[in-house]
C-alpha cells in the first residue's frame, strides 16, 4: 500500500516539478532574454536585491522594499534619462536561500544590485558579487564582513564598529551615565559588532561597564534576568545596540518591574516609536543615534514621510529612509558617470567603482552634510544624536 | 546478465535499480545542461544544497523509515558535521592543496565527528519510546545548536584554540577565528561542488541500500516490525537500533560538510528545528522506508519554494497548503479509488509490497 | 532577593507555558497526535483580542472572548479539515500535516496584518505592587496569570473526572473502538477536545502578549515548542503533569539565564528534560503504559 501510495506520488510530483523547473527555466531564460534585448534598447536599469520578505526579518525586508519603490516610482514619475526598475527576492534572512535568491535576481537579468537587507545573507552573496561583477550598495547590512574582501559592495548605512565608537563618544561627551549596563543580542553580527567597539572606546574614555548581558533568538520575549542583573549592578544608564522590537519589550517590563536607568539606543532603536499601539511614554527620555529621523521638518523628509505613510499606513523607520536614498544615491552616480541603461551589469560595475568615492549625495540619512564614501565601500555620514520627548524625536545637541 | 535480469525482478533489487538510476540520469542531464549553459543560475545554486539535502533525507529515512523510531534533532548532526568539516578544512588547507581531497577529507571528518555526537546521543535517546525519543531528539537537536553557538575556536601557528561561552584566548599575529561564537564561521572558501555531491550522494546511496539489503538491515527493521518477537529470536534490538542511528547521524554529518563549505558563510540556528522538520516531510512525503522517494521529494520539495517566487508574498502560503493537500490526498479515499480502479490485482500486490516495504 | 525576584518571573513564564502546555496534552491524550499548529493558535488568539480592543475600541475582556471565540472556531475548523481525514493514518501523516497547518497561519498571519510588530495593551491594567522597599515587585499580569492558570488546571481536571463529556473524553482517549461501541461519539468528543485545548491557546495568548507585549506572526513559535517540551516533561497526556511541568520549565529557564548564562538557558532546559526522561520516561506523572504484545 506504501509503496504504491509514493509510487503515485513520485509520479504525479515528478510531472509537476519538471513542468515547473522548465517553466522556471523558460521563465529564467525568456528573462534573460528580454534583459539581452532589452539591452539595446532598454529604457530602464534593472535593480534588484534580496531581502527577508517571510518570517521573523520581515519587518526589515518589507521596509527596504518598501522605501526602494516609492523611490524609484518617484524618479520615473519624474520621466528623466534615467529610468529604474527594481525587483526584490525573498531570503527569509537564510543564507541559503540568500545564494538562490541572488541567483534568481541575477537570472532575471539585474544590471545593479541592493545586496542583502540583513548582515548574514549579506556577507553570504558579497562574494558572488565580486566574482559576476555585479556593482551592489546595500541599504542596511552594516558588518564590516559584508565590504571586507571585494571591491565591489557598497554600504548605504554606518558600519557597526563606527556606531559603537560614536555611541561610546556620544555617552562619554555628554556625561549621560557612569554605570553603564549593556543588553545586546549575541547572535547578530549587528549588535556584536557595536558593542565590540562600544567596549573598546568606553575603555579608552574612562566609562564603567558593569553589566552585560545578552540573549539570542528565540530567547527574546523574556527580559526579567538580564534587567535584574542591570540593576544590581547598579547601573544607571542603559546602552542597548539591538532593533527596537526587543527594545520594546525591555522598555515595558524594565517600567513593569520599576526599573528606570537612562536608556541609549543606536540606529536599529529607530521605529520604536512606530510600533503599532506602543505605548509611547515607556520611551519617553530614551536616547539613540540614529542618521534618520521620520519626524524632522525638511522638505525630502516630509515628502518622504507623507508618501510613505499614504502608500503603507505606517510610518517609515531607517531601514525604509536608506533604501529610498540608495536608489537615489545610484541616479546621482548613473548621472554622474553618464551611464545608459543599455550598459551591460559589468561595465556598470566598474563605472559605479570608479564613480562612488567621488560623489557626495545628499539623502534624508546625510543629516545635510552630505554622505561620502570610501573605496572600500564604507559610508562616512554623521549620526544624529536624539533623545524622545512627548513621543517625538528632539535633536539632543 | 541472467543474474541481475533476477536482482531486478527483485523488490531490493528494483529499489535499489531505480535509486541509482534517478541520480545518474539526473546528473548526466544537468551536466549536460550546465556544458549546453542551458541553467538558469538559480538551479544551478541550487546543486549542491539539493545533493545534501538527498542525503539527510536517505540518511533519516534509515532511522524513521528503516528503524523505524522518529527523530525530530537531525540538523544537529548536519550542524556538527557542517562545524568541524569546516574546522578540518580550514586547519589543512595549507597542507592539502588539491580541493577535492581537502573536500573529501573534511566530509570524512564531518562524518566522524557527527557519528561520535550519534553515539553519545543515540546511548540514552533509544532506551525510550515514540514520542518521547521524538522530543528527546528535539532537545539534542537544540542542544547542539546552542553549544555551537557559544563555541569559540581559533586557529593560529601554535595550533587550533578553544573556549566556550567567551573568547577566553588570544590568537597570535596572523590567527584567525574559525567559529567565533553565535556569528558561526564566515569566509569559508567555498570548494564544494556539485559533481563532488554527486559522489557522496551515490556513496551514501550504495552504503545505506546495501545496509538495509543485508542481514544487518533485516535485523534493524524486525525491530522495527515487532521488538519483542525480534528480542524473543535472539536479536540485540539495542546494538541494532544503535548502529542504524550512528550511521544516519554519520551521513548527516557528511551532508553537513557538504552544505557548509558550499556557503561562505554558516551560523548554528542555520540548523535549527525547522531544517529538522523539513528534513522528516521529505522523508514522509517520500514514502517511509522507500530511498528514491526521499531523492525525490527532497529535490522537489527544495524546488518547489524555488519556483514559487513568482507568486511573490503568496509563496509560503502555498507551499503551506501544497504541503497540507499532499498528505491529505495521500490518505484519502479519493486516491484508493483511483488505486481500486487500477485494478484489484494490482492493489493486492501493491499491499502485499507494502507491507514488505513498510 | 533577586532569587525570589527571579522565582516570580519563572512562575510567571512558567504559568503561561502551562496553560498552552494543558491545550497540547488535551489533544494529545485524545487525538494521540502532536499538534504543533498549537502554538500558532496562541498567536491567533493575540492578534484577535488585539483587534478587538484597539481597532474596533472593545473593553479587554469583550477581546478576550473574541479570541476564544474564534481560536475555539478555528481549532474545530482545523481538526475537521486537516486532522479528521487523517484519523487512520499513520501518525507521522498527520504530524508533517500539523505542520504545514502552522506553516499556514503564520504565513496567512504575515499577509493579513503585515510584519511589523504591534504592541500589545496588557489587558490587566493596574500599577506594579512594590514590596521591600521597592527591591521587589510583581506586575499585576503575574498574578492574573498564575490565578488563571490554576484555575484552568482545577477546571479541566474537574470536568475529565466528573462531566459526561469528561468521562467521554478519557473513554476516547483509552479506546476509541470501545468508546464507539458505548455509543460515545467519538468525532464530537474529539472535536470538543480541540475546541477547549484551542480556547486555552486563545487565553494562553492573550495573557503571554499581556507579559510580553510583542504581538508578529511568529509569536507562538517559540512559546509552542518550550509548552510542548513542558507538555512531555510532566508526561504527556495527563493535565496536572502540564501544570507541573510548565511551571518548572519557566522556574528552570529563569533560573538557569540568571544563574549560569543567558546564552545556555535554552540548552540547561532541554538538558533537564533529557535527564527527567532518562530517569523516568514517562515524564514526571505520566502513566506507564506496558507494551502488548
Amino acid at each position: 500500500m506504501k509503496k504504491s501510495l509514493s509510487m503515485l506520488m513520485a509520479g504525479a510530483l515528478l510531472v509537476s516539478a519538471l513542468a515547473g523547473c522548465g517553466s522556471n527555466n523558460n521563465a529564467a531564460s525568456g528573462n534573460t532574454d528580454s534583459a539581452d534585448n532589452g539591452n539595446t534598447s532598454a529604457t530602464v536599469f534593472k535593480i534588484g536585491g534580496t531581502a527577508p520578505l517571510t518570517g521573523s526579518a520581515a519587518i526589515y525586508g518589507t521596509a527596504v522594499q518598501n522605501g526602494a519603490t516609492l523611490a524609484v516610482e518617484e524618479i520615473n514619475a519624474l520621466g528623466g534619462d534615467i529610468q529604474f526598475e527594481v525587483i526584490f527576492e525573498d531570503d527569509e534572512n537564510n543564507t541559503e536561500k540568500a545564494v538562490s535568491a541572488y541567483n534568481a535576481l541575477k537570472d532575471e537579468g539585474i544590471q545593479l544590485s541592493l545586496g542583502a537587507v540583513t548582515s548574514k545573507p549579506a556577507e553570504a552573496i558579497s562574494p558572488l558579487h565580486e566574482e559576476d561583477h555585479i556593482f551592489a550598495l546595500t541599504p542596511s547590512a552594516s558588518s564590516p564582513a559584508t565590504i571586507e574582501g571585494n571591491d565591489v559592495v557598497f554600504q548605504m548605512c554606518f558600519s557597526d564598529p563606527n556606531q559603537g565608537l560614536a555611541s561610546a563618544d556620544y555617552i562619554a561627551d555628554q556625561q549621560l551615565g557612569t554605570k553603564i549596563g549593556i543588553i545586546y543580542k549575541s547572535d547578530d553580527v549587528y549588535s556584536t559588532g557595536i558593542l565590540e567597539q562600544f567596549k573598546a572606546e568606553a575603555e579608552v574614555k574612562g566609562l564603567e561597564i558593569v553589566a552585560e548581558e545578552s540573549f539570542m533568538d528565540g530567547m527574546d520575549t523574556d527580559f526579567s534576568v538580564q534587567l535584574n542583573a542591570c540593576r544590581d549592578a547598579g547601573a544607571d544608564l542603559l546602552f542597548l545596540p539591538i532593533y527596537y522590537t526587543p527594545a520594546s519589550l525591555i522598555l515595558t517590563q524594565a517600567n513593569q518591574m520599576g526599573y528606570a536607568p537612562g536608556f541609549f539606543g543606536v540606529d536599529g532603536m529607530d521605529g520604536v516609536l512606530a510600533v503599532e499601539n506602543f505605548d509611547t511614554t515607556l520611551a519617553e527620555g530614551v536616547m539613540l543615534l540614529t542618521p534618520f529621523n521620520a519626524d524632522a521638518t525638511d522638505e525630502a523628509t516630509v515628502n518622504f514621510v507623507t508618501k510613505y505613510e499614504e502608500r503603507y499606513g505606517e510610518t517609515p523607520n531607517q531601514f525604509a529612509a536608506d533604501a529610498y536614498d540608495c536608489i537615489y544615491a545610484y541616479k546621482q552616480a548613473l548621472e554622474t558617470a553618464g551611464c545608459t541603461p543599455d550598459m551591460s551589469a559589468s561595465e556598470l560595475c566598474d563605472a559605479m567603482m570608479e564613480t562612488f568615492p567621488t560623489i557626495t549625495f545628499e539623502g534624508l540619512t546625510g543629516d545635510g552634510a552630505g554622505i561620502t564614501w570610501n573605496t572600500d565601500g564604507a559610508v562616512s555620514k554623521s549620526p544624529k544624536g536624539m533623545v524622545i520627548q512627548n513621543g517625538v524625536y528632539v535633536g539632543m545637541d | 546478465m541472467q543474474k541481475l535480469k533476477r536482482y531486478a525482478a527483485s523488490k531490493a533489487g528494483r529499489d535499489t535499480l531505480i535509486s541509482f538510476g534517478i541520480v545518474i540520469a539526473a546528473f548526466i542531464v544537468m551536466q549536460s545542461l550546465l556544458a549546453a549553459d542551458a541553467v538558469s543560475s538559480l538551479l544551478e545554486s541550487l546543486l549542491v544544497p539539493i545533493c545534501a539535502y538527498i542525503i539527510m533525507a536517505v540518511s533519516l529515512n534509515l532511522t524513521v523509515g528503516i528503524l523505524g523510531e522518529l527523530s525530530l534533532g537531525h540538523a544537529g548532526f548536519m550542524s556538527v558535521g557542517a562545524f568541524s568539516g569546516i574546522v578540518a578544512a580550514t586547519c589543512l588547507s595549507d597542507m592539502v592543496a588539491f580541493e577535492p581531497l581537502l573536500l573529501a577529507i573534511s566530509i570524512v571528518i564531518g562524518g566522524i565527528c557527527a557519528a561520535i555526537a550519534g553515539v553519545i546521543i543515540g546511548v540514552p535517546v533509544l532506551r525510550l519510546k515514540g514520542d518521547y525519543l521524538a522530543i528527546v531528539t528535539l532537545a539534542f537537536g537544540e542542544i547542539i545548536k546552542n553549544i555551537i553557538n557559544v563555541l569559540y575556536i581559533g586557529l593560529d601557528s601554535a595550533g587550533l584554540h578553544f573556549s566556550l561561552l567567551e573568547q577566553s584566548f588570544t590568537l597570535a599575529e596572523g590567527g584567525e577565528m574559525v567559529i567565533n561564537g553565535p556569528m558561526g564561521v564566515s569566509g569559508v572558501s567555498r570548494i564544494s561542488t556539485f559533481t563532488s555531491g554527486f559522489v557522496l550522494v551515490l556513496i551514501t546511496l550504495l552504503l545505506i541500500l546495501n545496509l538495509i539489503n543485508s542481514r544487518a538491515g533485516r535485523a534493524i527493521m524486525s525491530v522495527r516490525d515487532n521488538k519483542i518477537a525480534a528480542d524473543s529470536i535472539g536479536i540485540s534490538t539495542t546494538r541494532y537500533k544503535l548502529m542504524a542511528f550512528v550511521i544516519s547521524a554519520a551521513f548527516a554529518g557528511m551532508a553537513g560538510t557538504l552544505y557548509g563549505l558550499n556557503y561562505t558563510t554558516v551560523t548554528a540556528t542555520r540548523f535549527d528545528f525547522n531544517t529538522s522538520i523539513l528534513i522528516l516531510v521529505f522523508v514522509v512525503l517520500g514514502g517511509l522506508g522507500n530511498i528514491w522517494g526521499s531523492i525525490i521529494a527532497a529535490t522537489l520539495l527544495t524546488v518547489l519554494p524555488e519556483i514559487l517566487r513568482e507568486v511573490g508574498d503568496f509563496r509560503m502560503l502555498i507551499y503551506a497548503i501544497l504541503l497540507i493537500v499532499m498528505m491529505l490526498f495521500n490518505n484519502s479515499s479519493l486516491k484508493r479509488r483511483i488505486l481500486e480502479k487500477r485494478g484489484m490485482r494490482q492493489m493486492e500486490k501493491a499491499e502485499r509490497s507494502g507491507k514488505e516495504g513498510a | 532577593m533577586s532569587f525570589l525576584s527571579h522565582l516570580i518571573n519563572g512562575v510567571s513564564l512558567g504559568s503561561i507555558y502551562a496553560i498552552i502546555a494543558l491545550g497540547y496534552t488535551m489533544v494529545y491524550g485524545i487525538a494521540k497526535m502532536l499538534n504543533f499548529a498549537h502554538g500558532d493558535v496562541i498567536m491567533v488568539g493575540g492578534y484577535m483580542s488585539f483587534c478587538a480592543t484597539v481597532y474596533l475600541g472593545w473593553p479587554p475582556l469583550a477581546g478576550v472572548a473574541l479570541a476564544v471565540i474564534v481560536c475555539t472556531a478555528l481549532g474545530i475548523v482545523i481538526e475537521r479539515l486537516a486532522y479528521k481525514p487523517l484519523r487512520m493514518a499513520p501518525s507521522l501523516a498527520v504530524l508533517i500535516t500539523a505542520i504545514g497547518v502552522s506553516y499556514f497561519l503564520q504565513n496567512a498571519a504575515l499577509l493579513i496584518w503585515g510584519s511589523s510588530p504591534k504592541s500589545f495593551t496588557s489587558v490587566v491594567g493596574g500599577s506594579p505592587i512594590a514590596l521591600f522597599g521597592g527591591q521587589l515587585t510583581i506586575s499585576p499580569v503575574t498574578i492574573v496569570t498564575v490565578v488563571t492558570c490554576v484555575i484552568i488546571m482545577v477546571a479541566l481536571t474537574l470536568f475529565t473526572s466528573k462531566s459526561k463529556a469528561g468521562t467521554a473524553m478519557r473513554a476516547v482517549s483509552e479506546d476509541k473502538g470501545a468508546a464507539q461501541l458505548m455509543g460515545i461519539n467519538v468525532n464530537t468528543t474529539i472535536s470538543l477536545t480541540f475546541a477547549i485545548g484551542s480556547g486555552l491557546a486563545a487565553i494562553a495568548g492573550v495573557l503571554l502578549c499581556s507579559a510580553y507585549p510583542t504581538l508578529m506572526p511568529t509569536t507562538g513559535a517559540m512559546p509552542g515548542i518550550k509548552a510542548f517540551t513542558a507538555a512531555v516533561f510532566g508526561g504527556i497526556g495527563s493535565i496536572p503533569g502540564a501544570f507541573v511541568g510548565g511551571v518548572l520549565l519557566g522556574v528552570i529557564e529563569i533560573f538557569a539565564g540568571a544563574y549560569i548564562s543567558t546564552q545556555l538557558s535554552n540548552a540547561i532546559v532541554f538538558a533537564v528534560l533529557i535527564v527527567v526522561l532518562l530517569v523516568k520516561p514517562d515524564g514526571l506523572l505520566g502513566k506507564r503504559v506496558s507494551e502488548k504484545v
